[in-house]
């Protein structure tokens, strides 16, 4: 059997890769995926602990995790084609109205 | 239980007055104007008529009981009315002599602008004086007290556009308040040693207390401390400084309240609380010693003063001192008497003065008179009339009061030679600045330029910033007689202060004895002066002899120096060189006051409440709290880039040190 260790150090690994895509990528699509990597990445460390000690409850939260993921997949598509058709670029550098 | 009084009715009759003229009076005529203030006034005044006339088949002292006030724990006072003796007199001198000015008033001040506000103001007046002499209590009284200051404040500055007036008005109110200090505290004393403030209920526990002979106690502290209230409204000294200041305020004005009524209030007090100064002998001889040197100081400033309003106010400083000379050797009667007939000559004075100013232009400067005798007669008999009553002269009504004053100031048991002799010596000064007055007034050449040529103008010019001036009904080409409205209040204060001591002082001392019958019983209980008071009888003639000698002297003098010879006065005055200027400079009391308390007030209000503690600390608190919280957010806002990465950056960063935190605290 595998231990556990390697698929924390697995989820750990794409976590830091989801953020450091986050952080270093300027097309807001990119950015996107990353969040869906670090979300990845949580979900197999949670699976990995369910399977460890034998409990349903991580299986569950990696479902709902998986859910909200779909419909914020959904609704920020939904933004980015909006953000798109009005400033016509996706780097998120031009996309800095809010600033002071 | 007799049928109520409804005695509340004297003193609210001319509130309704004040507020009907004071709230809708902007709409009415003038002639609906002083139908509504003469109404109630007079309404007023006929209400004291009435009980006046029933007053012999009252049970009195009584008291009239309104409504309800302060309940507190044990301690009450209530809206309740009392009527004695003491408090009919002053009644019947108030409403009477008040409604006479309103009516004197009502042609003085046609032209003026604001006529209803004036109204409004004088008739509020009344009801403040009126609830001042009938309360059932000190906290009512106090009321009263306060409220004539008020209205005294907005008739001294009624002019308000004019900055002296103004200024004026505020020092009466100021200097006011540090005699209201004074009776304030007395009035804590009252409470706190007696737990009540009616007069009766504090009198009867005052009543068994003996007289305080070695030195101070409690009675003399509240006394003492009334004389403080008494010395700031009836202007004795030290406080005397607003009253020729407050001639500011229309003639009328000084007429009625720095005249007849408003100042005499503290000596009406001092009457009233006989029972407090009867037990404390040093109190009694404050009073005294205050009263003496005010009457002889304010004749000697007087002497000098050449506005005609002025002399009027220092000749009225020194009939206080009168008053309150009699009030400290005891006899509160004489004291009383004197205030009544001071209220019909000097009330007559001021309306006489301002019918004079009136005639010729607005013009208030004695050197600029004379010769007005023909011009204005009906003005110049009833000022002679006058005159010769504040003198003292018999058989007019200062004459009596004067004398009973000077003679009780030497036969009471409280009394000294002293006293006497600077009475006397202010009766030769009174007399003498009189009729100064008098003959620069009405005699010799005249030595204005009102004849001819000057019009009406300046005398309302002042009066017309604050209103609209309406062109007067009859001709001003000069020199001319007030209207009759004007002339009839002084011919009616004219005969009272010609016949109005007739009453005599003796049946006045009788009416009033239920009042004041104690203070003559603890003054006869006297031993050793008892005797010596019925052998004196020829020596009392003696002293009426020596105080009508000092009156004729005065008007010797006067006649001499201003009639006779009148180069002689500046001859006199550069004799006597520096003390001179000193008394024409009223001894410099103003500049001296304003070095010691109104300079350091100022200046301590400017530099530390103003720009120390103001501006340095409440201020600068204030906005050095909004600057720091500025510069903070200044450098802090540079994180709020609208870079979608850094701020992820920032989360990112806050996650990895929440979580090593937790990792640390673990490992622990």
């Amino acid at each position: 059997m595998v231990p556990l260790s390697y698929y924390l150090v697995l989820g750990g690994i794409l976590f830091a890769c989801g953020v450091t895509g986050f952080l270093i990528k300027r097309n807001i699509i990119t950015i996107f995926m990353s969040i869906e990597l670090m979300l990845n990445g949580v979900n197999l460390s949670f699976v990995a602990f369910a399977a460890q000690w034998g409990k349903l409850s991580g299986q569950i939260f990696v479902f709902f995790v998986m859910v909200v993921a779909a419909a914020e997949a959904a609704v920020g598509l939904a933004i980015i084609i909006s953000v798109y058709r009005t400033r016509e670029t996706l780097n998120v550098d031009q996309v800095n109205l809010l600033k002071l | 239980m007799t049928p109520s009084l409804h005695l509340w009715l004297v003193p609210v009759l001319p509130l309704i007055g004040a507020a009907i003229n004071g709230l809708l009076g902007k709409r009415f005529s003038r002639l609906a104007v002083a139908a509504i203030a003469l109404t109630f006034c007079g309404a007023a005044f006929a209400m004291a008529l009435w009980v006046a006339l029933r007053f012999s088949s009252l049970p009195v002292p009584l008291t009239d009981y309104v409504a309800p006030w302060i309940r507190a724990g044990n301690f009450q006072a209530d809206f309740a009315f009392y009527l004695d003796q003491l408090s009919l007199v002053m009644m019947l001198v108030v409403t009477g002599v008040g409604f006479l000015i309103h009516v004197y008033a009502v042609g003085y001040m046609w032209e003026e602008g604001g006529f209803y506000r004036f109204f409004s103001y004088l008739n509020l007046f009344m009801f403040f004086m009126l609830t001042l002499v009938l309360a059932s209590n000190y906290l009512l009284m106090f009321i009263g007290w306060e409220g004539v200051g008020l209205a005294s404040y907005l008739l001294i500055g009624f002019w308000f556009t004019k900055d002296s007036a103004a200024a004026a008005g505020k020092k009466a109110f100021i200097v006011n308040r540090i005699g209201d200090f004074g009776f304030l505290i007395a009035l804590f004393l009252l409470i706190k040693h007696f737990g009540s403030l009616n007069f009766a209920e504090v009198f009867q526990k005052i009543a068994p207390m003996n007289a305080e002979t070695a030195g101070a106690g409690l009675l003399t502290a509240i006394g003492l401390l009334m004389m403080v209230g008494a010395a700031g409204k009836s202007a004795q000294l030290p406080l005397y400084v607003w009253l020729p200041d407050a001639m500011e305020g229309p003639t009328p004005v000084s007429a009625l309240i720095h005249a007849a009524t408003m100042v005499t209030a503290g000596v009406y007090m001092v009457a009233r609380s006989h029972v407090i100064f009867d037990r404390a002998p040093t109190a009694l001889t404050v009073v005294a010693i205050v009263g003496t040197l005010t009457a002889l100081f304010a004749a000697t400033i007087g002497i000098c003063q050449t506005d005609i309003k002025k002399v009027l106010a220092y000749s009225t400083i020194s009939q206080l001192g009168y008053m309150f000379l009699a009030c400290g050797v005891a006899a509160y009667s004489a004291g009383i008497f004197h205030l009544m007939t001071h209220a019909f000559f000097k009330g007559l004075l001021f309306l006489a003065a301002g019918s004079v100013i009136h005639a010729i232009g607005g013009e208030q400067d004695m050197r600029k008179m004379g010769g007005l005798r023909d011009h204005i007669p009906a003005t110049y008999w009833t000022m002679t009339a006058a005159t010769f009553a504040i003198a003292g002269f018999p058989p007019f009504a200062g004459f009596f009061s004067k004398d009973e004053i000077l003679w009780r100031a030497y036969a009471s048991p409280h009394g000294s030679w002293v006293y006497w002799l600077i009475g006397v010596i202010t009766a030769f000064l009174t007399s003498f600045y009189m009729f100064r007055l008098w003959f620069l007034t009405f005699f010799g050449e005249y030595r204005g330029d009102a004849a001819g040529t000057q019009t009406h103008g300046s005398i309302h010019a002042v009066g017309g910033q604050a209103g609209v001036s309406v062109p007067h009904e009859h001709g001003h080409g000069g020199i001319h007689e007030s209207p009759k409205i004007m002339l009839v209040p002084l011919a009616i204060l004219a005969f009272l202060s010609v016949f109005g001591g007739w009453i005599g002082s003796h049946r006045f001392e009788m009416f009033l004895a239920p009042v004041f019958g104690e203070a003559t019983r603890l003054v006869a209980a006297a031993p050793e002066q008892a005797g010596q008071i019925t052998g004196m009888e020829h020596l009392e003639w003696m002293f009426t002899a020596i105080s009508v000698a000092a009156a004729a002297l005065g008007l010797y003098l006067a006649w001499l120096l201003y009639q006779s010879r009148p180069q002689l006065p500046q001859k006199i005055a550069e004799a006597l060189g520096g003390f001179y200027h000193a008394v024409a400079n009223k001894y410099y009391v103003d500049e001296l006051y304003a070095i010691l308390f109104v300079r350091p007030v100022v200046d301590g209000s400017t530099r530390i409440l103003w720009q120390a503690v103001d501006q340095g600390v409440i201020d600068d608190t204030l906005n050095d709290s909004a600057d720091a919280a500025r510069s903070v957010s200044d450098s802090v806002r540079h994180m709020q880039s609208g870079n979608l990465r850094s701020y992820a950056g920032w989360v990112a960063l806050g996650a990895a040190g929440v979580i090593a935190y937790m990792v640390w605290r673990g490992v622990r």
